[in-house]
């Protein structure tokens, strides 16, 4: 027996004994594990799976075993996988530090600071969230305006973000700030970490056209951070920002990977089954055109998971995520926000229903009315980790050479 | 499973490059057109191709092959695509190699393919009988005789039909227009009397004919397989050469655009480069994006023919890469005449082989409507 299969035994045992039977269906929202000081654990074998993996490492299982990851090499860690998936377990921990903080953190960040945060990441005991954008600097993210003033031995941070994931709910931010101004714009940022309970930082949710409040407006007033939590070499965070949005791009265009699936959206079943459900079709999609979209949609499902597979390939032949993230992130976003359009077509005003005004749900059952609010929701998927129109922009400049514009008409 | 290549395929894709760009470059389509040549492909650079093994890559090595595999194969015919070179791959390699190999007995299959791989045999697949790619429509009566058979009936659009020395006819042996049963395969020798070819010209200057078929006596050892049961044979054939056709257009989108890509650094106008124009950029961005996945699915319906294990998934691969390939293929050949302005609609320069090439490819062994309607019945809606 090779070391590998010895591995995939010893894997398949351990799971079998430690995963809980419960932790072995599909998450439904509410039981989506993203950890922290307050984390909820709304159904308690998720507490006990949660700490069984972080426990080897293995929410995090190819990050050094130095700072409580799972050590693992690539073929070791796509065993795991594979072992999770085969009795449907779900990922104990869902969070941006494993996304995308704790990957350029170990890239990027000292000894020091990797010994401070990573195994928190790790254990699921922080929660982080992102401070990029600004009222002023969305797009045009290295425009942005929040301000920190060396103090002694730390910095005074003044301004504000906004679209801010989970602020209110998070524990620290990793932040996006200008630390000399006069320089050329890309040149003046840092990249910092604090804890948010630090006094001087508020949030305030914002309500979305869904209903739901997922993002925030946070605000910075004389907050004081230690000079030593910058990452990176002052002045440089842009690097870090850029490094890190590849990361989050990634992550976004996973979901167009999980829209070709089923069991989105509130209804149970795949889109064509729904749609003939919804109009008693049997053995065939009786209108045409939709069967046609619909078609195509699936096609383009599944070339973009062929696509993914072969990036992700490739990005083991080079090294981590490369340009082509931005094509990924837009067709993923696409193909997720074009299934949740077919869904409002295959179902009709029954997919409309904004809540019920019955007590049985006579009117519109729940899992209708999640498809309406996933549609709404689905628009800002072109927009949040840098609108469909940047990620376009960074296609010609970066992938196919095409000269840029903006240096033409002068950058700022 | 790897969807990247690796260095033997690498290798290959280099050497075909190569030879294609230096000995078979757009100019020999273009010099075959204007001097009406009648053979349909350029004969000696066919037998070099034979020479460096191509029409041999995806058959067994019993009967003359190399097993290369149909990823190797698919690496070619993209090369191909890249400079419009007409080949018989499609017809004599695709189409009737495959269907001897699938259909045909030992004695058959030894006699005709070791042929094929030599580059001395060109067998035609007479196949279409209207002028929409429709395989059970398929109506030419093969009458069971004394001797043998007797075919009478029509076929239209019966590709590298001039060149050939043989034909695989789709025939009917039993059965209506539309049935799956009573389907039959026969290797006919293109001498036969009763066959008449009627040479069409076409916008993509490759070879073409409708073929009659007038009372044409053929030998019981004509047959390939079982008489009438020759559906399943023949729709793993045209599955293969779906992917394969597939392969050849994805090396003409790639060829296009990457024209396109330059002439948007070179072409000034305004005092920029175009190509720092943000309505051309965007645009190029998405073509870039559907080309990647037509790759994706290139290599992934290649690399699963080769596995050849029973999980696989082939008339569904094959009607994805023949719709998005046809889809992508109109997009990529309209925009690449659009960005190149007015010098993109001049005879002279290539960029019209590319786009009524694309059309043809696009049409044959079905386009991406069929395709998504066969895909959407596969996968049960």
């Amino acid at each position: 027996m090779t070391n590998l299969d010895a591995f995939r035994a010893d894997t398949r045992a351990w799971l079998e004994e430690n995963c809980p039977a419960s932790m072995r269906t599909p998450a439904p929202e509410d039981e989506v594990v993203w950890g922290g000081r307050h984390a909820v654990f709304k159904n308690p074998d998720s507490k006990i799976w949660l700490d069984r993996m972080a426990a080897k490492g293995w929410t995090c299982p190819t990050w050094p075993a130095e700072y409580g990851g799972g050590g693992l090499d690539k073929a070791q860690s796509l065993i795991l996988a594979d072992e999770m998936q085969r009795i449907g377990a779900r990922p104990p921990l869902v969070s941006f530090g494993i996304s995308m903080l704790g990957p350029v953190l170990l890239e990027m960040a000292t000894h020091e600071q990797k010994l401070e945060h990573i195994p928190k990441i790790v254990r699921g005991e922080i929660r982080w969230c992102q401070g990029y954008s600004e009222p002023g600097a969305g797009s045009d993210l290295a425009g942005l305006n929040t301000k920190a003033i060396l103090e002694d031995d730390h910095y005074v941070i003044n301004g504000s973000k906004i679209w801010t994931s989970y602020a209110d709910k998070a524990d620290w931010i990793f932040c996006l700030v200008r630390t000399d101004f006069e320089v050329p714009k890309h040149n003046g940022i840092s990249f910092i970490l604090f804890d948010m309970q630090t006094p001087g930082v508020t949030t305030k949710p914002i309500k979305l056209i869904s209903g739901n409040s997922v993002f925030c407006e946070t605000f910075f007033d004389d907050v004081r951070v230690p000079a030593r939590n910058v990452v990176g070499r002052l002045n440089d965070g842009w690097t870090i920002a850029k490094r890190l949005l590849q990361h989050e791009r990634t992550m976004i265009s996973g979901f167009g990977l999980s829209s070709g699936r089923n069991n989105r959206g509130g209804l149970t079943g795949s889109l064509e089954q729904t749609a003939m459900k919804y109009r008693g079709d049997t053995g065939k999609l009786s209108d045409p055109a939709l069967r046609d979209q619909i078609a195509q949609f699936k096609i383009d499902s599944e070339a973009f998971a062929f696509t993914s597979q072969r990036s992700a390939q490739e990005a083991k032949l080079s090294k981590g995520p490369n340009a082509t993230s931005s094509m990924l992130k837009n067709y993923g976003c696409e193909l997720n926000k074009r299934r949740y359009e077919l869904l409002l077509q295959a179902v009709g005003t029954q997919a409309l229903g904004w809540e019920s005004l019955t007590n049985d749900a006579s009117d519109f059952a729940a899992e209708e009315l999640a498809v309406a609010r996933e549609w709404l929701r689905s628009k800002g998927n072109s927009i949040e980790g840098g609108t469909y129109e940047v990620q376009l922009n960074v296609i010609a400049k970066r992938v196919l050479g095409l000269p840029d514009m903006t240096s033409m008409i002068g950058k700022q | 499973m790897s969807l990247v290549l690796n260095e033997d395929q690498l290798m290959l894709q280099e050497s075909a490059r190569t030879f294609c760009r230096e000995q078979a470059p757009v100019a020999v389509l273009r010099s075959m057109r204007d001097t009406r040549d009648s053979i349909g492909y350029p004969k000696a650079l066919w037998q070099s191709m034979v020479e460096l093994g191509w029409a041999g890559m995806a058959i067994p090595e019993a009967f003359g092959g190399f097993e290369f595999g149909y990823s190797g194969l698919g690496i070619v015919l993209e090369e191909t695509g890249r400079t419009l070179v007409p080949t018989p791959l499609v017809s004599t390699v695709l189409l009737s190699a495959t269907a001897i190999n699938l259909a045909g007995n030992d004695e058959q299959k030894s006699r005709l393919l070791p042929a094929v791989v030599a580059g001395e045999s060109v067998i035609a697949f007479a196949l279409e009988e209207t002028t929409f790619h429709n395989p059970a429509r398929v109506a030419l009566r093969a009458v069971k005789t004394a001797e043998g058979y007797v075919l009478d009936g029509q076929k239209k659009f019966v590709l590298d039909a001039a060149a050939a020395d043989s034909f695989v006819v789709v025939a009917r042996s039993a059965g209506k227009p539309g049935d799956t049963d009573g389907i039959s395969l026969f290797v006919v020798d293109a001498n036969t009397p009763g066959i008449t070819r009627q040479p069409l010209s076409m916008v993509d200057s490759r070879s073409a004919a409708n073929v009659s078929f007038d009372k044409v006596a053929v030998p019981a050892s004509a047959l390939l397989g079982n008489e009438g049961a020759a559906w399943p044979a023949l729709e793993r054939t045209l599955d293969i050469a779906r992917i394969g056709l597939s392969a050849e257009m994805l090396g003409s989108i790639q060829e296009v655009f990457e024209r396109v890509v330059d002439y948007l650094r070179q072409r000034t106008q305004f005092g920029v480069q175009i190509g720092a124009f943000q309505a051309l950029q965007h645009r190029a961005a998405l073509m870039y994006s559907e080309i990647e996945l037509c790759k994706s699915l290139v290599r992934k319906a290649l690399s699963e023919l080769d596995r050849g294990d029973e999980t696989e998934d082939i008339a569904a691969l094959a009607s994805m890469c023949k719709a998005k390939l046809s889809e992508v293929s109109a997009l990529i050949s309209n925009e690449g005449v659009q960005m190149h302005g007015g010098i993109g609609m001049t005879d002279e320069f290539d960029l019209g082989f590319f786009l009524k090439r694309a059309r043809v490819a696009q049409q044959t062994l079905g386009d991406a409507l069929l395709h998504r309607d066969r895909y959407a019945s596969l996968r049960g809606f």
